[in-house]
């Protein structure tokens, strides 16, 4: 028998008062209101822990980072113990040949219950050999151990959309987790790196409830990302108002105006900065000044210039934006029509020149 | 078929000089063409200044609305194009035969290729005498099709995805046309790519379709641009 998440609890010293303080907090992170309270409860003291496998593909461990800050309150204490996280190979005391022991037991022991987490994603140019996991290709072993798995977690980025590694020109092809894995539910949560509350949030709304939180279009959750970072941006009045920072260091910047014109993404960057922040709610990057670079966007490495609003199309050449190319194309058809309407007015008049010769020489 | 009954009037007008007016477009057409025209003059201005932001308001934020104001009136302005084209389509069903030709090209024709031939030749100044057609020519025709209804289209698909990122997951426009953004690979920036060179299309399809029109009205010897208004067909000669 596993413990529950709550024996887990106690057994950290954590006092009763505190789980309830952090079932509640929970809830309201979820925006599920006081009634799902007790629920969570409840689920928190019967429910055995589910065992999760964190694999790390091609990546940078800020998803690991980001996610050990989780500020809410235990956390950082409590979610790791909560989870069962039993394979992470950042995380766990165990190395080599003990850690993937524990690997293979997992896997075994807990078929088609445990949930696989991917921080990264598989190469796949060269047979994968661009990234090796204990002496094998990352692809292979992601391969077998999302067989049995009972859902797939794609932490960040990089496992959901590919990230920097999959920039063009890609050459290990790193592909994201859902394009391998085609047969399990994949939960995406993207974000270079993601916010560490919208990832414990996800994992306690999988256990509290033992479903898949709802997904939006891109398989996202919807509780995190189903608005842009510009509906709910504290300096949405500016950009309402036509208040713009126009360079760096001018006085819109210093009085905290829109990052629009500077190129910010949040109008097509759906996370949850502007309403969870970031670092025990601290701050996120446009309350420092600087515009969302949309890191949670599929290709935003690829979507041109962080700075422009009217962003590069790569496709038209380098520097090329669609008013460049769109003012181009409008130009030349009015140069063309200003040509074509004199040569017409030449002809006309010739033509008519030739009527009235004729008519003379009749 | 449309296209050969348009032809059949064709040839019997084309020696006759006795046909001296047809009517062409009936008035819900005509009502449409002008309102979309407006409504494209205010939503290209409109959408240059979301693209490319007027210079920042003085004042408090609270003091101010103009961003707002523009983008209201480009949404407004977009239903009234959508709206319209809505109409214009059932009007291609149920008005005349010349209502549907800018949605359907009879690709399938020869003779209408051959037409579309003459009637570059026609534009290159290589033929010296105009012909006389009762609705579109042949090339307008496919000029009308390839860069006006092709271009409606991707500009008010593009247009209402993005439009239902303002209004939220599971509105109108997110589940009518949400999936734009998920065909342009997820980003919605890259739908905002799009609408922005649509709108350039748009811009120079205007240029070309006005002077086209003026040099046919002054050199075809043929009514085009009171057509628009009065709905007749006037031939001069």
């Amino acid at each position: 028998m596993i413990e529950t998440f709550y024996d887990v609890l106690r057994r950290q010293g954590i006092t009763r008062r505190s789980f309830l303080k952090f079932c509640s907090l929970t809830a309201t992170s979820l925006g599920l209101g006081s009634a799902a309270v007790p629920k969570i409860v409840n689920a928190m003291e019967s429910k055995p822990r589910t065992p999760v496998l964190w694999l790390h593909g091609l990546e940078c461990t800020c998803c690991s980072e980001s996610f050990i800050r989780s500020a809410h309150p235990l956390s950082k204490d409590v979610v790791l113990s909560m989870i069962s996280l039993d394979y992470d190979d950042t995380l766990m005391a165990a190395a080599g040949h003990q850690a993937e022991a524990i690997f293979d037991e997992i896997v075994n022991k807990y078929r088609g219950q445990y949930i696989l987490a991917v921080e990264g994603n598989p190469p796949l140019n060269e047979d994968g050999m661009f990234c090796i996991h204990a002496g094998r290709p990352f692809v292979e072993k992601l391969r077998e151990v999302a067989k049995d798995a009972k859902a797939i977690i794609s932490w960040g980025s990089c496992a959901s959309w590919g990230c920097v590694q999959a920039a063009k020109p890609n050459p290990t092809r790193a592909t994201p987790v859902h394009k391998v894995i085609t047969d399990k539910p994949i939960i995406k949560v993207p974000g270079c790196p993601p916010i560490a509350e919208v990832m414990t949030g996800v994992i306690t709304y999988m256990l509290t409830f033992d479903r898949l939180p709802e997904l939006d279009r891109q398989g996202r959750p919807k509780m995190f990302y189903g608005q842009r970072i510009h509906d709910k941006c504290y300096r949405r009045p500016h950009f309402d108002a036509g208040q713009f920072v126009e360079q760096w260091d001018d006085e819109g910047a210093r009085k905290g105006y829109c990052l629009y014109k500077v190129g910010c993404k949040g109008p097509t960057t759906y996370n949850a900065c502007s309403t969870t922040r970031w670092n025990e709610g601290v701050s996120f990057p446009i309350a420092s000044g600087h515009g969302c670079i949309g890191c949670s966007e599929d290709g935003f490495w690829d979507k041109g210039s962080f700075y422009d609003r009217v962003t590069d199309i790569k496709q038209f050449g380098i520097e090329s934006n669609a008013d460049k190319v769109g003012g181009t194309v409008a130009a030349v058809a009015g140069a063309a029509v200003a040509a074509h309407a004199a040569v017409s007015a030449l002809t006309r008049a010739r033509g008519k020149q030739d009527v009235k010769d004729q008519a003379g020489g009749n | 078929m449309l296209y050969e009954h348009s032809v059949d009037a064709l040839d019997k007008i084309k020696d006759a000089k006795l046909v001296k007016a047809v009517y062409v477009y009936e008035a819900p057409l005509r009502l449409w063409h002008w309102v979309n025209a407006l409504a494209i003059v205010v939503l290209a201005i409109t959408g240059w200044f979301i693209g490319s932001p007027t210079p920042t308001m003085q004042g408090e934020a609270s003091d101010n609305f103009l961003f707002g104001y523009i983008r209201f009136a480009h949404f407004a302005a977009g239903y009234v194009l959508g709206i319209f084209w809505l109409v214009r389509i059932y009007w291609a069903l149920v008005g005349n035969e010349h209502s549907i030709q800018i949605f359907v090209i009879p690709v399938w024709s020869k003779h209408w290729w051959s037409e579309v031939l003459w009637e570059l030749r026609w534009y290159l100044f290589l033929e010296r005498v105009p012909k006389k057609y009762i609705g579109h020519n042949p090339m307008a025709q496919l000029a009308m099709f390839m860069m006006f209804t092709v271009g409606m289209f991707i500009m008010l698909f593009t247009g209402f995805a993005l439009y239902g990122e303002g209004l939220g997951e599971g509105s109108w426009a997110d589940r009518l046309f949400g999936w734009v953004i998920s065909l342009a690979g997820g980003n919605s920036l890259q739908v905002h790519n799009w609408h922005h060179l649509g709108m350039w299309l748009i811009v120079t399809f205007v240029i070309v379709h006005v002077y086209a029109a003026i040099r046919e009205d002054i050199m075809s010897r043929q009514s085009m641009i009171s057509t628009m208004i009065s709905g007749w067909r006037m031939f001069k000669d």
